[in-house]
């Protein structure tokens, strides 16, 4: 279950590319088992390593140059997440530890996939070109999941802004996946459930000797 | 004055989540290899539990490989073997009710549910496959879901969803002998479009329905997965409860007995949507393009609004004769087909006649006990002397997983229910209708209907 985000401080790792697809975010070769663990090492394998298969960094790439590998802020271009709606993006990304993405725009299955996985997918209002921000250096951004901001330690002052529909938020405050947040009202259930039993006694019924 | 479907919403109605979405009573989770084992083994990695075991089914039949006297991983696509065995695995790990390849009960999930009495009038039903709605035919509150929804399903015992719109669709009348509740549902989709159904749960009322036998029912309802509806119901009958009771998964009870007549009341109505069809207008069908609205009656020529893309695909050209196209394959069987019912009005066409001899002719019963029956009543030696190869039971041809199929480009005439590009294998050009247009079609090696062979009248 993903950790409470309630306000995150962390580098901001600039990949500011647009339409990076999700066999990009995680290359389908790096998919070697039926889970969803194991994956943070491939996360952008076809960027971050010289060749297929190799483990040798490409030193120009973000996450690989120094300062910047232990980012927990990814900032991305336009339509971010595009391609497949494998959830193994998501899992890659947040096992590497990212906790928020700040994008121009993102897919829209990819950013259920987040909300789903304890990741904060942001757009910034009123902010068209990222780039227009620099992110050269790296520079530690907090994100304040409960007043909907975003602040600079390199630039004090600045602010920026975004939505986010309430049941996410709540989930992602919580730290809770929506199976987590459903059993928060296990009494609601049982409740319904007892009063069903009476009513409906055949549909509990097990019938494991049939 | 409440719907059916809107009683049914309120009978497993926990609470309000928020302002948009239900809290969903489930009273029986289905799962299948495709999408079960994945699930399951998401929950375990999670960390969480099956709310309630006995309430869970997992049932073998997309994977698995339908050629007689298979073994028992044995699966029809390269690499298939390890969603049986996972599935399998996971399915005893977690104390849910297995139904194995080798388990007499064994077929495609939305045949095998209703034979087993595992749907019933008035549950609350979802798998994680578009065609759940076929189960609305009993009476049951189903619908298709996505995988992680299947895992907070299997979890919490309950769903958060929004209650959809309502459309009725009524039909007035009765269905002209020869023509089928498949003709029925391929004239609504062609009519109203593929996204018709506008995410509506749709209830199927009025005379030529009231008249339908269950199986006639399923198979309608299965097809609202092609109408873009959110699912299927029709309202249980003394038809529905006799078939339900006496089955495995079926209650004894006299209590059930008296809730399911009581859910059996006269007509809803408050729909959001209505439309009405007569029955006595629709011909029998067959789709000529990529899309199960791109349907006709046999006998009429592809429409001067096809689309190109639908056209090279399928190898036609605006004006073509439909009916009389030669075909290189014919398939019967699948969950929109493969009851009982349908194989004995296929039989009929082909029986004495012999399959055309450049056409590859296919049967797969759509579960054990259907192929029982069938070979009980000899319908198995009808289809083998005719030249058809007759399978072990599963989804089979109705969709392409690799493996063995149709070569590229073949034109098949199907039972099933999507004609997609590629959807039975790559370049293989599908063309949907009832399997008594499968069956003449085989003979006659030409795209044909049953009357053109002289063979009248529905199934007994
Ligand atoms: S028979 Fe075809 S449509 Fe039905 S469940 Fe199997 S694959 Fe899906």
């Amino acid at each position: 279950m993903p950790d409470p985000l309630i306000r995150h401080t962390g580098i901001a790792a600039p990949l500011l590319i647009d339409n990076v697809d999700t066999d990009q975010i995680i290359p389908s070769r790096e998919m070697k088992a039926v889970s969803r663990t194991g994956l943070a090492e491939g996360l952008f394998a076809g960027w971050r390593y010289r060749s297929p298969g190799s483990r040798e960094p490409v030193p120009e790439f973000v996450l690989n140059r120094p300062g910047f590998e232990r980012a927990s802020v990814l900032i991305a271009g336009a339509n971010f997440g595009c391609g497949s709606s494998r959830e193994h993006a998501v899992w890659a990304l947040a096992e590497f530890g990212f906790r928020v993405i700040i994008a121009e725009s993102f897919n829209e299955i990819f950013h259920g996939n987040c909300l789903r996985n304890g990741v904060l997918p942001v757009v910034l209002k009123g902010v068209s070109d990222l780039r227009a921000l620099g992110w050269d250096q790296a520079t530690d951004l907090t994100i304040d999941l409960a007043q909907q901001t975003v602040e600079r330690a390199d630039q004090p002052g600045w602010q920026g802004e975004f939505d986010i529909d309430a049941y996410p938020k709540h989930l992602l405050l919580e730290g809770l996946d929506p199976i987590g947040l459903t059993l928060k009202s296990a009494d609601v259930l049982d409740q319904f459930e007892q009063v069903d039993r009476v009513a409906r006694p055949w549909v509990y019924k097990d019938y494991s000797a049939a | 004055m409440p719907t059916y479907f809107d009683a049914l919403w309120d009978m497993h109605r926990i609470a309000a989540a928020d302002e948009v979405y239900d809290l969903i009573a489930i009273d029986r989770v289905l799962l299948h290899e495709r999408t079960g084992g994945v699930a399951l083994k998401s929950l375990a990695e999670k960390g969480y539990s099956v709310k309630d075991p006995s309430r869970v089914f997992a049932i073998m039949d997309h994977i698995v490989s339908f050629r007689e006297g298979r073994g028992r991983d044995e699966a029809r696509s390269p690499g298939g073997e390890t969603f049986i065995t996972e599935t399998r695995r996971m399915a005893n790990d977690a104390g849910i009710h297995l139904i194995d390849t080798d388990n007499p009960a064994q077929g495609i999930v939305h045949v095998a549910a209703p034979e087993q009495g595992i749907a019933l009038p008035g549950l609350s039903l979802v798998c994680p496959d578009s065609h759940t709605c076929s189960l609305g035919a009993l009476g049951a509150l189903a619908w298709g879901i996505g995988s992680s929804e299947a895992e907070h399903a299997v979890a919490t015992g309950c769903l958060r969803v929004k209650k959809p719109k309502q459309m009725l669709v009524r039909v007035e009348n009765e269905l002209p002998d020869g023509v089928t509740a498949k003709d029925l549902a391929l004239h609504l989709i062609a009519t109203h479009g593929a996204a018709g159904g506008k995410r509506c749960a749709v209830e199927f009322a009025g005379p030529a329905i009231q008249v339908m036998t269950v199986e006639e029912r399923l198979t309608l309802c299965n097809m609202a997965a092609e109408f873009g509806a959110f699912t299927a119901i029709i309202a249980p009958d003394e038809a529905v409860i006799a078939y339900v009771r006496g089955r495995p998964f079926s209650p004894d009870s006299k209590e059930a007995f008296l809730h399911w007549s009581k859910l059996a009341t006269s007509e809803s109505s408050g729909h959001d949507e209505i439309i009405t069809i007569d029955a006595r207008t629709v011909r029998p069908q067959i789709t000529w393009g990529t899309s199960p609205e791109e349907a006709l009656p046999l006998g009429m020529t592809v429409p001067a609004t096809a689309k190109k893309a639908a056209l090279d695909y399928m190898g036609l050209s605006v004006g073509e004769q439909i009916a009389g196209l030669p075909i290189d394959g014919a398939f019967i069987g699948s969950c929109t087909n493969g009851r009982l019912s349908d194989l004995q009005l296929a039989a009929s066409v082909i029986r004495g006649r012999r399959v055309a001899p450049h056409v590859r002719a296919v049967c797969v019963p759509g579960s054990w006990s259907v192929r029982r029956e069938a070979e009980a009543l000899g319908l198995d030696r009808i289809f083998r002397d005719a030249g058809f190869t007759w399978g072990a039971p599963g989804c089979a041809m109705c969709f392409y997983a690799g493996g063995d199929t149709f070569a590229p480009g073949a034109r098949v005439v199907s039972s099933t229910n999507r004609n997609f590009e590629g959807r039975q294998g790559p370049g293989v050009r599908t063309h949907l209708a009832s399997p008594a247009v499968v069956a003449a079609s085989a003979v006659a090696g030409v795209i044909a209907d049953a009357q053109s062979l002289s063979v009248l009248g529905r199934v007994a």
